[in-house]
């Protein structure tokens, strides 16, 4: 029974003996092998870790278990919400929006808008046509923003809803009142059997950038168009913004929910920040356009480069030499020399590399994310000396294992590194019983396989839904890789100490200073 | 402020409300809003709303989808058996362990409650049809998870699109492996939200679970005469543990718990109890209904909310049984009752007098009413996102004063009514959270006791009044406003 003084929580009140023989007594009538031979338990879990298992585990082709990838309307969402006053709407049935906003929110503890046209059965036979007609007025009268972003579920994909048709047609329909013919309501098609988060990412950016210029081709201004693509990073926007801003550069950041989702208390409104409409209209104008994010971005920026012939093109900026290389790129396009500021925040970063190395150097990692996340953060790993033993990307569109491939075997441990393209978490789990690491480096969803393998999670990467304001930091830029570098030296030095603390026994290496 | 100002405000809030929506949506929403009092006439709902309708199109409506129902809510805590997302990745990685369905096992091995099983569509399975692949899963989730006592196949939006066919791909592979396979057409376009989800899942209970043959062994439990089983507790923070002991402390044996930490056992032995007790009534009262007809099992509902439900309730559920239980009944109360009125000592002149407005699923919106007003609380709004009449008829015998009633409240309209009712406290969803948070007001998930809990029982009731009071009273919300802005 609970003390008043000290009331207890779930976490410490079933551990009290009344709990534990009610949880003892409900046994007898389970089914569950723990409650009937847990000597059975045991020998699967010990067979789970063998090589056999990994084997028949890996050979897997029709179910997927604890996937690291989600579907494509969650990035479509993404880009509206980078846009000034943009309410994302998704054509569908409205128990998806429900998912969309609850895992951004769990994620960036923020509120995230989003609507729905609820679609239900009567829209599966007929079609979406009335839904979107009444939903987009609706939308447009309650919430007022200036811009629609309309993306689609698997169901609306299914039925073949003609976006195009059923946009004009609801515009056409509400006569002005609501709906004037110029108000801007970009779409895409974003079918969740088709890619994943960041093909919806690279199909709603495409969509609003090419349908928002529409007619607007103009005289070229020397401007920069950036595209972060599916940045969770809050502070990696601001990083590049600033590293931009030092070069004096006129620029428009395509999609920039950093106001978004870093709200300031104090009063709540729904829309903040975000490109503006008006400059996201003359963005075919700009002269160059830098995706930061190549599988992010494929579909928008072959229309940019091809159509549009703007110079640029794609710019990592995670890790030094993905700054580097940014920062190189941005003195070209804009013919200027590299500012005093970076110059000084690169030496900082070379600096604080050269006091940790020793801690990073030969340590074994597994990492899993998305492509072009895990391109950043494996060239940082190298550059660190460390051994990134296996990265696993869940989502991996083509030609990213051949690229990540080469790129470890740029490293002299290269033999023992290994690409893993469209496995799940699951599949990881094997390889960590079977070749362990170190450390991971990864998102929430590492949570269990930190639990069942005994390796050190450091969080970093998508979803964290329990860590909090981790995303509010930079991962881009020389401060970027500095707060890299601060988190897994950190984690390193913390498994050191757990390693060592014991009393009398390992507490000879529990040093004071390191 | 008196009861009719209270009526008053809340009546003028619905009206100013209403202006904003084009006239078909004000006219569908007009339906959906009302103000409850204790003396309603209608009997047949409260505050004269409307539900269970379909939501409209482009507001931002909270309710989740059938799969949710299904998938995320009735079948996905069975720990004992793999649930597979059957179409596209999204809808079971959205809905990975984000609900707290506490359970006890070895994840991975015997139990799988928060794991992500998908057959991940591709387009080609849209094209050619998904049931050979889903077959396949079903192979080698036995080869690699031996310990699995069955499988559910919960379908997401394509499969009841593409004519795919999972009865039959169930049967089949079922007679094959001698094992419990369970088709759910819980499909995310049926119906109008989570509920139709509830309905098809219990519905699918009664077909795979009592109407046919499962692998597993109930041979080894007698049935005693103090039966019974906890039906609509999904053990969030293990709420239904902290019921069952109060159950067992009184001299019933709790055979079975629907869902929240269940075994596919505990459900086959289900049909032979004395009573079942129904906690949440919306998604399970299909199943007791069923149970009633076919096994004559009676059911009530009870509320372990809150000491002076949580009593009711126990008094009720003894009456069921002879004098032994109804005598060790008075023993539980008794024994809790010095806890209990020391934690309404220690929190009630904390809490006295402050508003609260809720927003939740399926019982909370009723069953909380009476833990707040137990501590002093008053309960000034309150709605369902996929409730019944039923719910809200049930509802009208839980308030105590004039209630703002929202069914199927969205975004927009919920914010109105907490800036014009100005509660102390807002109880609801971790979508709307952050919103009501950046207005510098106390906020509390009721879906996940914001990673809390439990709240059921007695014990359950002490935590429910710390956090109420962490809360409310932190000095968090003070900061809001900077030193140099001025007053008002």
């Amino acid at each position: 029974m609970q003390e008043v003084e000290k009331i207890v929580n779930g976490k410490d009140l079933f551990k009290r003996p009344e709990y534990q023989e009610v949880l003892a007594n409900k046994k007898q009538f389970e089914s569950s092998m723990l409650a009937i031979n847990p000597a059975k338990v045991d020998e699967v879990a010990e067979w789970t870790k063998s090589w056999d298992y990994r084997e028949k585990n890996l050979a897997r082709e029709a179910i997927t278990v604890n996937p690291a990838k989600a579907c494509q309307p969650l990035g479509a969402v993404m880009v509206a919400l980078g846009f000034e006053g943009t309410m994302p709407y998704v054509h569908g049935s409205h128990g998806c929006v429900a998912y969309f906003r609850s895992y951004f929110t769990r994620h960036f503890k923020e509120p995230t808008p989003c609507v729905s046209d609820s679609m239900t059965e009567d829209a599966a036979v007929f079609g979406g046509l009335v839904n979107m007609k009444e939903g987009l007025k609706n939308c447009a009268a309650v919430y007022k923003p200036k811009m629609i972003a309309v993306s689609t579920t698997c169901m609306a994909e299914v039925i073949g809803d003609d976006l195009m048709a059923f946009i004009t047609s609801a515009k056409e329909e509400d006569g002005g009142e609501f709906l004037p013919m110029d108000y801007p309501i970009p779409y895409a098609h974003t079918p969740s059997f088709v890619g994943s988060h960041i093909t919806g990412y690279d199909n709603m950016m495409h969509g609003i950038m090419s349908q928002l210029t529409e007619g607007n081709k103009g005289e070229t201004a020397q401007r920069i168009n950036i595209i972060p693509g599916f940045e969770t990073y809050i502070g990696s926007l601001r990083s590049v913004k600033s590293i931009v801003e030092a070069f004096g550069a006129d620029y428009i950041m395509l999609g920039d929910h950093s106001d978004q989702w870093d709200m300031p208390a104090g009063n709540y409104e729904m829309f903040q920040g975000g490109t503006k409409l008006d400059d996201a209209k003359d963005c075919i104008n700009s002269s160059a356009t830098i995706s930061l994010q190549k599988y992010a971005t494929a579909k928008t920026m072959k229309m940019v480069q091809k159509r549009w012939k703007h110079a640029g093109g794609f710019s990592n900026p995670v890790g030094l030499k993905g700054t580097d290389e940014f920062v190189m790129k941005l003195s070209e396009l804009t013919g200027t020399d590299v500012p005093q500021k970076l110059k000084i925040e690169r030496g900082r970063l070379v600096d604080a590399m050269q006091d940790s190395y020793p801690y990073m150097h030969g340590k074994k990692f597994a990492i899993w994310g998305d492509p072009d996340f895990l391109l950043g953060l494996v060239s940082f790993l190298l550059e660190m000396g460390a051994e990134p033993t296996h990265v696993l990307c869940h989502n991996a569109p083509n030609g990213w294992e051949a690229e990540m491939r080469e790129l470890l075997d740029t490293s002299p441990a290269k033999d023992s590194l290994n690409v893993w393209a469209g496995k799940d978490l699951w599949a990881m789990r094997s390889l960590l019983f079977t070749e362990p690491v170190d450390f991971m480096i990864g998102n929430s969803y590492g949570k269990e396989l930190m639990r069942d393998t005994g390796t050190p999670l450091i969080y970093i990467g998508f979803p964290i839904f329990d860590r909090h304001h981790l995303h509010r930091y930079s991962i881009s830029g020389y401060d970027g890789a500095l707060n890299l570098l601060t988190w897994i030296t950190n984690k390193v030095l913390d498994q050191l100490d757990e390693e060592t603390k014991n009393i009398a026994t390992t507490d000879y290496f529990f040093d004071l200073v390191r | 402020m008196g009861p009719e100002s209270l009526e008053a405000k809340q009546q003028a809030a619905i009206e100013e409300i209403l202006k904003v929506y084009p006239q078909k949506a004000a006219k569908n929403r007009e339906k959906h809003l009302g103000v409850g009092t204790p003396n309603d006439e209608n009997q047949k709902t409260c505050g004269d709303v409307r539900s269970n309708k379909k939501t409209v199109p482009g507001v931002m409506s909270q309710r989740g989808c059938a799969y949710a129902g299904s998938k995320g809510v009735v079948w996905g805590p069975i720990k004992d058996m793999i649930h597979i997302s059957h179409g596209p990745i999204g809808c079971g990685q959205y809905s990975r362990a984000g609900r707290r369905n506490y359970y006890i096992g070895v994840t991975g091995v015997d139990t799988f409650v928060t794991m992500n099983f998908s057959t991940d569509f591709q387009e080609n399975n849209i094209v050619f049809g998904g049931d050979k692949k889903l077959g396949i899963a079903i192979d080698e989730i036995e080869t690699l998870f031996p310990l699995n006592n069955g499988i559910t196949v919960q379908s997401e939006c394509p499969i009841g699109l593409i004519g795919d066919d999972i009865g039959a791909v169930a049967r089949v592979k079922a007679k094959e492996l001698d094992t419990t396979i369970v088709p759910v057409n819980c499909e995310g376009f049926r119906g109008v939200s989570q509920s139709l989800g509830h309905h098809i899942a219990n519905d699918t209970v009664r077909d795979f679970v009592f109407d046919a043959k499962v692998n597993v062994d109930t041979s080894d439990v007698v049935a005693t005469d103090y039966d019974v089983a906890i039906i609509g507790d999904y053990n969030i923070g293990g709420d239904a543990w902290s019921s069952r002991i109060l159950l067992e402390e009184m001299g019933l044996r709790v055979v079975a718990q629907w869902s929240g930490d269940a075994t596919l056992k505990e459900m086959a032995l289900t049909p032979k109890v004395k009573l079942n007790l129904l906690h949440c009534y919306r998604s399970m009262n299909y199943i007791s209904r069923h149970m009633e007809k076919e096994y004559g099992i009676p059911w009530i509902e009870y509320n372990f909310f809150g000491p002076s439900q949580t009593i009711k309730s126990l008094r009720k559920i003894a009456a069921f049984f002879d004098e032994s239980v109804q005598a060790k009944c008075e023993e539980v109360i008794a024994k809790y009752q010095p806890m209990i009125d020391a934690v309404v000592a220690k929190y009630k002149p904390r809490l006295e007098g402050k508003t609260v407005m809720l927003f939740v699923g399926g019982l909370r919106p009723r069953h909380v009413i009476g833990a707040y007003e137990d501590l002093g609380m008053e309960v000034i709004g309150t709605g369902y996102e996929f409730a019944h009449d039923d719910d809200y008829k049930r509802t009208k015998e839980e308030i105590f004063r004039s209630t703002v009633i929202y069914d199927d409240v969205n975004e927009y309209e919920l914010e109105a009514f907490v800036k014009k009712l100005q509660p102390d406290l807002v109880a609801s969803g971790i979508k709307e959270k952050y919103v009501f948070q950046k207005m510098g007001l106390p906020y509390r998930q009721m879906h996940s006791w914001d990673y809390s809990g439990p709240y059921h029982g007695y014990d359950g009731f002490a935590i429910f009044a710390q956090d109420m009071d962490l809360a409310i009273n932190s000095p968090v919300w003070a900061h809001s406003k900077a030193p140099w802005e001025k007053e008002g």
